[in-house]
Order: structure tokens, then sequence, then C-alpha cells
């Protein structure tokens, strides 16, 4: 109920949001519904145009595009949340501990956190990926820790804030633990900023992945993910095909649509905190 | 002589939850010229808002529905912005509440004294300077030459308010707007920023609307006092007339509200608290509280006197181990405690609470009431479901709040109620003392006084010991059984209240008490002229930085 009226307070550029995400979604999760031949199934020749049973045309190697892009989908969302997740399990619960025992915690994760950021995120994960070879889970694995160090100094910082209001005092006075502390009273007042964030990281990362298929380090073919069909067929642009322009505006539609919403989160909850 | 205000029927509106919600309801006021007129009343009751529309301004989201508001012939509402922008600062000027966030911090005093005159092109640096130093020199600031060149941050909470008085007189305004300028000041500080304000007005012949919620202060320096409720106007008169004779019931109650006085008990023996030569200090070389000792007994209230800086929060966050003390001993009930919290056990915890100031910061927003008061019964007494909500009842009734705030929110609260929960979340507990820091500053003197009231009926129904950290005289005559005067980290004087408000004093402990306004607007002139005999001066603080 709550949440059926909290929708209808939306804005209309929230609903739009809300939309465009969900129908990436939905074709995400009901690719192989959708999709009319299998995921790397060769089905005519290369860089045919739209039309004629391929709804987008096909790719480089002659599979049907819009197969593709399902599937793409599927990978690169699914990936990306995960690591999503991931990285603010850690980043999360890393920068409240700090934020609240302070000391030699705080002191040991932030130096450690500051290592990893003095080195450029793209040039650390192309140089781990190189040497433990381009595999999902160390995909997963080095971008959600590279990630969580971004979550931790956010995490961190608005635990700080809250950590000096008088109600946690109280809280501390009465005898309350550490974990208490950190999940009934200072987590639930960071929570709409950090789901804000969530939605936002949610979108580097999946764009960060694209770079890396892109580069030839992402996800592996014959798998599809949206990075690397851009890649494969940028080529088409100089015979005039639209080929690699619809994977990159699934990228930019599914961005856009995460921003609208979480704008719209962003602007309630601060209207929540000045009422 | 025409009126150099006139405001009529000024009806003004703000947006608020979807609707327009009425923040003036036709307000008539006239200004002469070198009169003041004093705007009395809580927060909410359109006091600021008046003050801003005196100059044509409206805050984001209001706007003006009805009325006029006639400058000197001219008319404001609806005016063209650069015609408004024209007058202000030079011709109407405005005295914020808080100095401190006024000011430009990245900014000497003097360029920003200047900035207004040199703009406009009615002076140049050199002739603003020199007024600034005149100006500076009026109001008995230090160094008047040299103190322009100093930053905000390098004067004290009291010269910066003058300051920004000079500020306001650098284009010799016909109108001086003063919105609560002496509310975040100590008392010592507030009788100079007092009489330089009173100084700076009769000088020039300046009129001015002087906005505050003290009757006391407003009564010193207006000549007409104006008072509003909700946005009405409630009554207006003379100043003398309206202190002694007052119309309205209103009016009456905001005359009484400092009037309060506890009955003289004899003391208990029983000691809950006792605190002897504590000295602590937040780094090692620079001690914020020394030799301290006190005692707190059971069934009664200490109260703690003296000015912001002066140790009393620090002494607070003492006893509770949250600042573990390096010397001396704390002991409650008969057992010496821990120093630090974290040694401290769970029954000394929950025979210990503390309300604090602030009530808005002190409650978690994301919780609602029954959680609040809910989890002490809980963590302390192991409560179910059932006896909680029974004892949340309960506790809500005790601090006479209905069982319809059981389901809300911090945010749905006034400031006032806010205090109360905070109040029964400490009583959940079954305390023995309960210290109270500046629990009534934050809020209006009229539900200050509710507060009061109430902590001194849960005091003669639980027996609870209050230690009771204040700045304010009035509320320690309230409250308190015995006062405790400190400065700068020490007790200066310590005693049985009607003792220590018999002479003699400690000369600190005179300068509170004397700087204290009366409800006679000849207190300050009586207090000014007596003033040269006055052997330790008003206007010589010692513990003011030197500039």
């Amino acid at each position: 109920m709550q949440f059926l009226r909290t929708l209808r307070q939306t804005t209309i550029s929230a609903r739009i949001g809300m939309a465009m995400v969900l129908i990436t979604l939905l074709a995400a999760i009901l690719a192989p519904v959708i999709a009319p031949y299998e995921e790397a199934e060769v089905v005519a020749d290369v860089w045919l145009p739209p039309g004629d049973g391929h709804l987008l045309g096909t790719d480089q190697l002659g599979r049907d595009l819009f197969t593709r892009m399902v599937y793409g989908a599927r990978n690169t969302i699914a990936i990306a949340l995960l690591i999503t997740c991931l990285a603010f399990l850690v980043g999360v619960v890393g920068g409240l501990l700090a934020a609240t025992m302070r000391g030699w915690v705080d002191m040991l994760l932030s130096r450690i956190v500051d290592v990893v950021m003095a080195f450029p995120a793209l040039i650390l994960s192309l140089m781990v990926l190189s040497i433990m070879g381009a595999s999902i889970p160390v995909l997963i694995i080095v971008i959600s820790l590279l990630d969580a160090t971004k979550v931790y100094r956010l995490a961190r910082a608005l635990a700080m804030d809250i950590e000096v209001m008088e109600f946690v005092e109280a809280a501390r006075l009465s005898g309350e633990g550490t974990w208490w502390i950190i999940t009934k009273e200072i987590l639930p007042n960071a929570l709409p900023a950090l789901i804000a964030e969530f939605g936002l990281r949610f979108c580097f990362i999946f764009l960060f992945i694209s770079a890396l298929s892109f580069l030839g380090l992402g996800i592996q073919p014959p798998a599809a993910d949206w990075g690397s069909m851009v890649r494969d067929n940028a080529g088409a642009i100089s015979f005039d095909m639209m080929t690699p322009l619809w994977p990159a505006g699934a990228i930019a539609f599914l961005t856009i649509g995460i921003n609208l919403v979480v704008d719209w989160f962003l602007h309630r909850s601060a209207q929540i905190r000045a009422r | 002589m025409d009126p150099l205000l006139s405001i009529r029927e000024l009806t003004l509106k703000g947006r608020g939850n979807d609707a327009w919600v009425t923040l003036l309801d036709k307000i008539d006021l006239d200004l002469r010229r070198g009169e003041v007129l004093g705007l009395i009343g809580e927060s909410g009751a359109g006091k600021s808002t008046l003050g801003l529309a005196a100059m044509g301004y409206t805050r984001t989201g209001c706007r003006i529905t009805e009325g006029s508001v006639m400058f000197d012939g001219m008319q404001l509402v609806g005016a063209p912005r650069k015609a408004l922008l024209a007058l202000r600062g030079t011709r109407i000027a405005y005295v914020a509440q808080s100095a401190a966030a006024s000011f430009n911090p990245a900014h000497q005093l003097v360029h920003q004294f200047a900035e207004t005159p040199v703009q406009r092109g009615i002076m140049d640096f050199d002739a603003a300077r020199q007024k600034a130093e005149r100006l500076y020199r009026r109001l008995q600031l230090p160094r008047p030459e040299r103190i322009g060149f100093r930053y905000p941050h390098q004067v004290s909470g009291g010269q910066l308010q003058r300051a920004m008085v000079a500020m306001a007189m650098a284009c010799d305004p016909d109108i001086i707007v003063f919105d609560e300028p002496t509310t975040a000041l100590d008392v010592t500080t507030q009788i100079e920023v007092l009489s330089a304000i009173k100084e700076a007005i009769q000088l020039r012949q300046t009129a001015a609307l002087y906005i505050t919620h003290d009757l006391a202060v407003v009564a010193q320096v207006a000549d007409r006092i104006m008072v509003l409720q909700h946005g009405r106007q409630v009554e207006e008169g003379g100043t003398r007339d309206l202190i002694d004779a007052p119309k309205e019931s209103y009016t009456r109650d905001l005359l009484n509200v400092r009037r309060q006085k506890k009955t003289t008990i004899s003391p208990s023996r029983e000691v809950v608290l006792e605190v002897t030569g504590v000295t602590a200090g937040y780094t090692k070389r620079k001690n914020v509280v020394e030799e301290i000792s006190l005692k707190v007994r059971k069934g009664r209230t200490v109260a703690v006197v003296g000015e912001s800086g002066s140790g009393k929060t620090s002494l607070a966050r003492v006893i509770t181990g949250l600042l573990p003390a390096a010397q001396g001993q704390i002991s409650f009930d008969g057992a010496v405690l821990a120093p630090s919290l974290k040694g401290r056990s769970k029954e000394t915890l929950r025979r210990l609470r503390m309300v604090y100031q602030m009530p808005d910061v002190a409650l978690n927003p994301r919780q609602k009431i029954r959680r609040i008061l809910g989890r002490p019964l809980e963590f302390f007494f192991h409560m179910d479901a059932q006896a909680k909500q029974r004892k949340v009842l309960e506790l809500l009734d005790m601090i006479e709040m209905g069982p319809e705030f059981y389901d809300r929110y911090p945010s749905e609260l006034s400031g006032g109620q806010k205090q109360r929960i905070c109040i029964a979340r400490a009583l959940a507990s079954q305390p023995d003392l309960i210290i109270c820091d500046e629990v009534t500053s934050a809020l209006d003197q009229l539900v200050a006084e509710g507060i009061l009231k109430l902590l001194q009926r849960l005091q003669d129904q639980l027996g609870v010991s209050y230690l009771f950290i204040t700045h304010d005289l009035a509320t320690v005559k309230a409250i308190a059984d015995e006062v405790i005067v400190m400065l700068k980290g020490r007790i200066v004087e310590q005693g049985p209240r009607d003792e220590m408000f018999i002479p003699p004093h400690h000369d600190y402990t005179r300068r509170l008490f004397r700087s204290v306004p009366e409800m006679d607007p000849a207190w300050l002139d009586n207090l000014l002229a007596s003033r040269d005999g006055d052997q330790l001066g008003y206007f010589e603080r010692s513990d003011e930085p030197v500039v």
C-alpha cells in the first residue's frame, strides 16, 4: 500500500525513468522468450540492414542483432548488479565501522582505500585482468573491490556526520553496542543517500564493464554484451550502417532511465530531511 | 509628522504542504523618525517575516497578498527590484541574529563594512574605513583603528555582533531592522550589545524595528511594543504602559513567564552523585574543567551556571564518562565510577541519564516515538511487546502527551513536544539522576516554562535528582535547590540557591547576576549610569581575545 501511495506521488520524469528501467529489466529477464534466435547462432549474412525477419539487422558475424541485444542486457545488467551489491556490502560495512569505531580501524581502512584510489581504476583493472585472465568471477571481484573504495568514502563521510548527532551519543550513553548503533541509529539515516548512490554507481559500473569489454577484457565472446557489441560493430559505421548505434543507444537508454529515477529519489529524501 | 514607515493591512502568505498558509494577517504598523518599535512574540509568530516585509522583502515561497508598505512616500509592495535594491543597505538596513553566520569568513571586517557604501558610490574605501573606525569607537569596540582588519573568527561573538551593527549604520540608514541581535549571546555580552544598539540609535535618530522573544530585552530599547501571535497583532502600546498594564491575557502570560520560583525545601541527606577534585581536558596540555567538586542529593536539583565556554557541558561529559577524567573521582550512590563510559556497568548507565539542549538532533528522525521510548524498556528491563506498549503509553501520559503520539515520527512534533519525549526517554530507565544540558535554551519562553514545570512535577513524584546546566538565571530561580557558578572551567562560587541570590558575591557572579535584564524600561539606563562607579566594568572583559 505504502509503495502504491509513493508511486502515485512520483513526477513525470521519474515515471519515464522507471518505465525505461522496467523495459530493460523485462527484456533481460525474458530474453529466451523474446529472442527469435539463439544467443550465438549465426543466422544470415553479415551486417544486414533491419527488416526481413531481423528486426535490427545482423552483426559482424551474421548473428541476429536484436537477439544479441536482449541477451546482452541480461549479461551486462546481471553482472553490473552483482558487482554493485558486492561493492556496497564491502564499502558500507567498512565505512560505517570506520566512522563508528574511529581509532586504528578507521586509520587502517582509510589508508588501504587511499592506496587503492591512488591508481587509476581502469589501468589497475586492466593490469589485474591481464595477469589473472579475464574470467567473469575475476571481473566481478576486481571491479567490486575497486568500487567499494568510493562507496567506503561516501558511507564514512555520511556516518561521520550522523555519528556526532546527539541521538547517537544518547544511544552510547545507554550502553548500546557498536552493532546496534551502526544498524539502528546510523544506517537508517544514511540510507536515502546510499540508495541514490547505488543507482548512480550501478550506471558507472555498467559503463565501466562496457569500456572493459570495448577494450577486450570484459565479458568474453561468444557471450553478448552491449560494450563489446559496440566495439565489434564499430566498423559498420563506415558502410553507413546503424548497427553499433543500437547497443550504444541501449547503454544510454538504461543510464538515463536510472538517473531519472535516482534524481527523483534524491529530491524526495532531501524533502523528507527538510521537513 | 508623517510616519517614516507605514504598513497597512499587510497580509503575507507562505506555501507549505500544497496550501497557502497565512503568515501575517492584516498587520498595521507605524514607525516615526527616531522611534524604536519592539516586535515581540514566540517563534512562528511572524516577527522576522514582518521585519523583512518592512524592507519590501519576502522569503522564497512567500508572497504579499494584500496591503501596503509605505516607506517615506514610496510604495514597497510591488516596487521594481532595482528600486528596492537601491533602498536596502543604504536607507533601510538589517542586523541578523547570528553575526557569526552573516559575516563572510574570508574577508576582513572593514572590507565587509565598506562593501555597500563603496559599491553604491556613496564614499570611497578610505572614507568608509574612517567611518568604520568612528563607529567602532562609538560602539565601544576595543582598538577601533585596528579591529577592522581582523577576520570574523578573530573577534568574540559580542564584538562581531557590534561590528554588524556598525555595518548596518555605514550609510546612515533611516531605519534599521534588528532581528534578535542578542539572542545568541551570553547575558554578560548581551549587555554590551544592547547598550551599543541603544547608543547607536540615539546618535543619529535612526528609527528601528527591534525583533525579539524576550520582553525584558525589548523593554530596554523600545519606545513602543507590538505583541504578535500566529501572525496576528495581539496588542500594541507604549513600553511602560504595556508592561505595567497589559490588556490581553497572552501579553500577561509573556510577562509572567520568568517569575516562576521554586519553593525552598530542606536539604536531603542522601548523596546520589559526588564529584571530587575532577580535572579533565581534550588534550593533555589544556584542561577544560579543573578541580571540580560537587554533590547532588537525592530528589534535589543542582544548577550549574556560566556563560558559553565555561566548561559546563564538558563537566556533563566528564560525569557521563564521554570525556574521561584525568584526575579526581566520581562516585555514584556510594560506589566509585570508572572514568570512561566503557568501564561502567549497564546498571550504572540505567541510573544516570542525560537530556540534551537540541531536541531536534537528540531524537533519531527515522524512529517512531514508540521505538524511541520502547528501546530503553527493552534494553534495560527486557519487557515483552505488550508490557512495553503499556509502559510507553504510561510514559506519554506522564509527560502530558496523549496516546495519539505513539505512532508518530519526531518530525511531526513541535520543539517542546520533542523535548518532552527526550525527558520520557531518560525517565524510561527509572534513573536516579538526570543531567539536563540547557534543556530549555532552544525553546520559546512559554514552552520552556512548561518543561520546567514538568521536570519539577516529575521530581516531586519520582524523587529523581537533576544536575541542571544552564546560562539563564531565571531558569535557576525556577528549578534549582543549589547553584554552582563556573568560569573558565573552574567553580567560582557554590551554595544553596537562596544564599546565592544574596550578596556578597564573587566578582564574576555579581556581574552575571546584574547582567540579567529586568522587566523595567529604566534598568539598562540605571545600570549604565552606575557603570562609572562599577569597579568591574562591563566593557573591559578580560576573557575576550585581546585585539
